[in-house]
Order: C-alpha cells, then structure tokens, then sequence
C-alpha cells in the first residue's frame, strides 16, 4: 500500500499520547527567555519526563520510550495540536543528544544524557562567532593543550539559551595550523565555569533569547570532547543536518498553525476567497505538503534511506512556510495585528527562520550544488 | 505507516520513460500542432500496449483495473515527455464518467487504444478532431445552465463563464446556475464546432454544442480523477522544465565560466526544486485518498492541483529566463513545455477555483 495508514500499535501510540497532554498540557508558558518562563518550561520538562513523553523516540534507559520514527511524529504531531508549550531542552535533546549517542563516550552519556531530559540541564548552543555566521569553518575561537585537559579563549554570539541556560557546546580551534575545517574540535563547557562570562542580546522580540559567551582561559578537562580531537567539523555537520532536516521543525508545528489560521480566518467573519482567503488556503497548502513530505521521509528513512543535502529542500520550505504562515494571521488581525500577543510572538519568531540554521541563501547553495549538482565554481559563498 | 510509491510503480513509470525516450515525442508534438495526427497516434498505441490506456478500465472491460496512484505515475511521465493527445479525456476521465452509462460500450475500446474520447470540462474540447466521440459536461464546468442546451458563451475570447461548483454558494447563485447540492452534472453528446487556438499550438481546442443527453453518468470523481491526472502532468512538466534547464546552465557559457557557477542562476533553480518536490507528495496523496474514497479526497485533489501548478509554472518562468532569448523562440524544444504549462495551470479549474474549493471545504469543517 502506498497510503497514509497507521498500524493498530501506532494508533494506541497516538491516543495515549493524545489523552496524556490533554491531562497534562500546560498550555502557553511565558516566554523561556524569561527567568520567570525559563523556570516554568524546566518545570514542564519535568512533567513531561514524570510521564516519559520527553524524548519519546530514545532508549528507554535513558528515559525514553524506544518509539519509531513513524511514532515520534505522531507524538509531535499531537504536541503540537495540543497546543503545548515549546520546548527549552531543544538545543540539548535535538541537537547535542544525537551527537552524543553517535560519538559521545559511555561516561559523556551517563553524564549529560539522562539530565538532559528532565529539565536539569538546560543547554546552550554556541557555534556562531562574530564574523562567522553560516561559515563555521572559519571559526576563531581556540583551545589550547594543557594538562589533563584545554583552555578555552575567544568568543562566541548568537548562542541561543545561554543566559538562562547550565552547558554549553560549541567548536574551537584546537589546531591552528591546519587548515579551515581540519583542527576544530567540539567541547562541551560550564556556563558557570572560571573564565565564562555571558552577556544576554536581547532579540527583536525583546527577549534575550541570546547571548555572547566570553571565553578566558577556561579549563576544560579532556572528558568534556566530544568526538575526536580535531573531528570538530564532522561531528558538528552531522549536528547541523539534524537541525535543518526532520528534527527541529516537525510538520505538527505547522499542521497546528495552519489549523488556527482556519479558526482566525472564520472568527473574522470571512468564509469565501478573496485576497485573504487565498493566503490562508496557501498557508494550508504549505502545511498540509510538509506534512505529507515527512511522512514520505519518515518512510524513506525506515526503509533504510538517509537524509543528506535534501535536508536543506525541507529548511527552505519550514521557514518560508512560518513566516508566511503567521504574515497571513497578522493580515487578519488588521490593525490590531502590531499589539503583543501569540500571533505576534510566533511571527517574531518566525523571522529568525529565514537566518538560521544556516541562511537560506547556504541552503540553496546546498541544494544547487549537491541536489542539482550545478558546478560549484571559484565565487565566495558556495556551499563547502 | 508507507506513504510513497512501490516498487512496481517505480517499474512502470522507468518503462514509460524509456519508451518515450526512445520516441521521437517532440516530433509527433510538432506534427500533431500542424494537424498530422499520425505520429501521435503511432504513440498512443504504443503506450496503449504498455497499459496506459486502459489503466482505470475495469479488468472485464479487458482494461487493467488500476488506481489513481498508478494513474498518477503515468501522467507524471506523460507531462515529462510532453505527449500530445486527449490522454487526459480518454484516459482518466472518460472510464468513470461512462461506467454504468448507455455509452460504455466504448470502454474496451478505450482500453486498447483504438478509440480516443474527448470531453468538454471548460466550454471546449481539446482534439475533439481525433475523438470518436466528444462529451460536454455543463456542471462545475461553466458550460451553459442545466436546463438549456443552447450554444456555449463563444465570440471574442473574452466570456470565460464560471466554473460555478467551484466557487461558494451565493457567487453560484450570481452566475445564474443551480446551487443545488453535490456535483451532478449532466452528460451530453457534444456537437463539434469551430477550431480554436490554445497557447499551447499542440492542445486543438473546439467550440462544442450540448447535445442529447447521455443518462447515467457520474461527473464528480471522473472529474476529480481528470484533475487529478492534470496535476500529475504539471508536476512532470515541471521536472522536465528544471532537469532541462540544469542541463542548460551547465554548458552554457558567459563571461568565461558556466552560468551555473552564478549564484544568481542557481537561488532561482534550488527553489524551482523547492516547490516540484513539496508538490508531488499533494498529487500523490491526492491519487490515494480518490484510491480510498476519503471524505477529504476532493480538497486533496484541488490542493494538488494548484501546487503542481504554481510549481510547474515557476518552473516554465524560470526555464525561460536562464535560457534566455533562445527559450523565447519556438524552434527551441523547450517551448512546447512552457507553453503546455501555461494551458494546464488553468485546465480542470483554475488556481482560482480549486483554492474557493479548499477554503470552502477548511471552512465548513470547523
């Protein structure tokens, strides 16, 4: 068959999860880039590991539920229309977690894997630096031998949860002779350590949903490098496919607010197509093909498929798919649309869509390069 | 949980492909333009004998009993080889709207490839010249009110009527036409008039008169299944036009290097790819949810539609603009893609009015 049918185990997956959050779903939290908020989302962190519904899709030694690929959706699916909060353990479970269990050693997992779930360790992402955006090769930041461990300098930005976050993980440059992609090398570190100093940036939404982190002379032991020394790069791009592809934006996110879109539109008193009405029906269009796009990924991945540079086709199409999403819901607000509220909030937020993960002006780059397998030439800004 | 085609399906769609790889399909394309419908016709049997024409023909009627999945894979390579014909009439539409009718006689017929059929969706029937016979539907099609059987709005071009199932309920009632209920078109015989040109110099459209009424017929899934195939063949087209133009920018040359290596050149390409790829999983799951008769199968089948379209046609404007002049002439191949695309987007309803459909359909769901 070649349909969208779920098995009689799935459909129980569902309805658990389904009965679960209806119990249990908070509901909006305050921002997490709060301290007020950051408190409540570990406090759902929590809640949601008492019920083993955070990290559905890992080893149940780790707290997870061994679910398929096929039930991780489903679960995000039902998250998302359950209209439960976002997630401020993201960086760590979505973005750290695979790295460690594809290149962390027993002890790393022991360590940070189990604390990651709950709540108890809340993680900042620390890959930008200043002048380097998309371009993490040419990373500047530096760790230097010493005994029994590295000393971090330099600095990093854009590092998204780090004023209300524990750990950090980023690049430094371990080798400062090799060249661009070849000595960097991936540690983990104590946002409250000797030497770290962070330095919230407010966002445009107000929030300082990042922060620069000031690196000097900070010990890290040898226990806290992930991977190899100088593999920094190829474990860090195996982290950066998680994040443009299946991971960070599951199709609920979307499905969700497509479907509130709906209810606005009808709330409005609109039912039929005008200039509006086409934007909304195009957003759903949008939502309902990205849905049915990761089911054809999820079925692909399970039939022993990979997701390589086609990770980028779906970045391209989540982001452009959000901004136009809530633009449409702020058109149907009129003029009330520029006073704070959750479709202002999910629009700010939907800007940075655009921006990162790497730009999408990378990921075309990357899908023209590696998909279409346009030549690459000598130009500055191709994919690398 | 498997949503994507299996592995006959792959199997069939690569036997298509090789089959029309080895025609000289642009030729008959041509020659079909200047009214020699041989080559054409040559085609059609060939890919008669491989099952195409017969695919939704039930197995008794001697055709294969296929779904709308396997359909929607022909379609696919049918639009990517630019075959020209009333495949879409004969081959999607015309099975479900005779079944059970005085006039599925012609169904084993259909099937083996010897009869073409064409239907009038839009007030014109495309090749009703090659068509053993022609049929003119006048619900959901903007042909004339049920009850007159007069002339079709023709003269200057301009007149294009409603499609009025498509659109919400008062603008029906605006237009002049029954609101009442479901699609339940009726079925006529259709008298042949007068030639008309299409942008697409492949597509040779005729004015039709409504005539006896052919009792029986069900419009609602025929019509959804010849949308469906429509959507299919914008969706090859599409990936025809953006294979075609990768190709291009490879070899072609300005300032000492490839346009490809132009970032420019390749942003407008990677979004191309963006929007095919975002299409095709809507056409397929339309084609399964008209396999399983899902209540929402109508709005999945106008969701394909006007996302194959907008992707098809982004592919055609950008085709054209990185081949540059040589894309504007019609001794370039490529014209017949474009030019196909353009006659598409708004064949079996418009963007326009699969989106009322949608929006309809969201709206009464709350």
């Amino acid at each position: 068959m070649s349909t969208l049918e779920f098995t009689e185990r799935e459909e129980t997956f569902r309805l658990e999860a389904r009965d679960w959050l209806a119990a249990n779903n908070p509901g909006r939290l305050p921002s997490m880039d709060t301290a007020e908020g950051a408190a409540a989302h570990r406090e759902w962190e929590r809640t949601l590991a008492s019920g083993r519904w955070s990290v559905v899709a890992w080893p149940e030694a780790y707290g997870g539920r061994d679910a398929s690929l096929t039930e991780w959706v489903i679960f995000e699916e039902e998250y998302y229309l359950a209209g439960a909060p976002t997630r401020i353990s993201q960086n760590g479970i979505s973005l750290l977690a695979p790295i460690i269990f594809g290149h962390g050693t027993e002890a790393q997992k022991e360590r940070y894997l189990r604390d990651m779930t709950d709540g108890t360790l809340v993680w900042a992402q620390a890959w930008s630096e200043p002048e380097a955006g998309s371009d993490l090769a040419s990373l500047r930041a530096t760790a230097t031998r010493v005994d029994g461990g590295w000393r971090l300098n330099g600095q990093k930005t854009w590092s998204s949860r780090a004023p209300f976050a524990d750990r950090g993980f980023g690049l430094f440059r371990s080798d400062p002779a090799a060249e661009r992609h070849r000595g960097l090398t991936y540690f983990l570190f104590d946002l409250s350590a000797d030497g770290v100093a962070v330095r919230p940036i407010d966002q445009l939404d107000g929030t300082p949903g990042f922060a620069e982190i000031f690196f000097d002379d900070v010990f890290v032991s040898d226990d806290d490098v992930l991977g190899g020394v100088g593999d920094g790069w190829k474990v860090a791009m195996s982290t950066a496919g998680n994040e443009r592809g299946l991971s960070l934006r599951s199709p609920g996110r979307f499905c969700a607010a497509a479907e509130r879109l709906v209810e606005l539109y009808r709330e409005e008193g609109l039912d039929k197509l005008d200039h509006r009405g086409s934007k909304v029906v195009d957003a759903w269009i949008g939502a309902e093909a990205y849905r049915l796009y990761t089911w054809g990924t999820v079925t692909h991945v399970e039939a022993g498929g990979s997701v390589g540079a086609e990770g980028s086709i779906n970045k391209l199409w989540w982001s452009d798919l959000d901004l136009s999403l809530h633009e449409t819901a702020l058109d149907l607000l009129g003029a009330d649309a520029e006073l704070e509220g959750p479709w202002l909030d999910d629009y700010l937020f939907s800007l940075s869509g655009p921006i990162y993960a790497g730009t999408n002006q990378i990921q075309r780059n990357i899908v023209a390069e590696r998909v279409l397998e346009l030549p690459r030439g000598s130009q500055k800004g191709g994919a690398q | 949980m498997r949503f994507g085609r299996t592995p006959e399906q792959h199997a069939f769609s690569e036997a298509l492909d090789d089959l029309l790889t080895a025609a000289d399909v642009v030729s008959a394309s041509r020659a079909w333009s200047a009214g020699d419908h041989s080559p054409g016709l040559k085609l059609w049997q060939r890919l008669a004998e491989l099952g195409v024409t017969g695919l939704l023909v039930p197995e008794d009627q001697d055709g294969l009993g296929a779904s709308p999945v396997d359909l929607a894979v022909a379609f696919e390579r049918l639009g990517y080889h630019g075959v020209p014909g009333p495949w879409i009439e004969s081959v999607a539409v015309a099975p479900a709207l005779l079944a059970g009718t005085s006039d599925s006689d012609i169904l084993q017929r259909l099937a083996s490839g010897e009869a073409l059929v064409s239907v009038a969706h839009a007030s014109r029937a495309l090749d009703a010249d090659v068509a053993e016979r022609t049929y003119a539907l006048n619900d959901r099609v903007g042909l004339t009110a049920p009850d007159s059987a007069g002339p079709p709005p023709s003269g200057s071009g301009g007149s294009t009527s409603a499609s009025p199932a498509l659109v919400e309920p008062g603008e029906r009632q605006r237009a002049g036409v029954e609101t009442n209920t479901a699609p339940s078109a009726i079925l006529r015989h259709a008298v042949v008039g007068a030639q008309r040109r299409s942008v697409d110099p492949t597509r040779r459209l005729f004015d039709v008169t409504p005539g006896e009424e052919v009792a029986g017929g069900d419009a609602g899934p025929a019509l959804d299944l010849g949308t469906l195939a429509c959507s299919a063949m914008l969706h090859g087209a599409g990936l025809r036009l953006l294979d075609d133009s990768v190709a291009y920018v490879k070899q072609r040359t300005q300032f000492g290097r490839p346009i490809g290596e132009f970032q420019a050149v390749k942003h407008l390409l990677a979004d191309v790819r963006v929007a095919l790829d975002f299409a095709a999983p809507l056409v397929h799951n339309a084609a399964v949810e008209l396999e399983t008769e899902a209540p929402t199968a109508a709005r999945s089948v106008s969701a394909a539609k006007v996302a194959a379209g907008d992707a098809a046609y982004l592919a055609s404007r950008t085709a054209l603009q990185v081949h540059g002049a040589i894309g504007y002439t019609r001794e370039f191949d490529l014209s017949l893609w474009i030019l196909k695309v353009r006659a598409l987007v708004g064949a079996w309803g418009t963007p326009t009015e699969h989106r009322a459909r949608i929006l309809e359909s969201l709206v009464e769901a709350r």
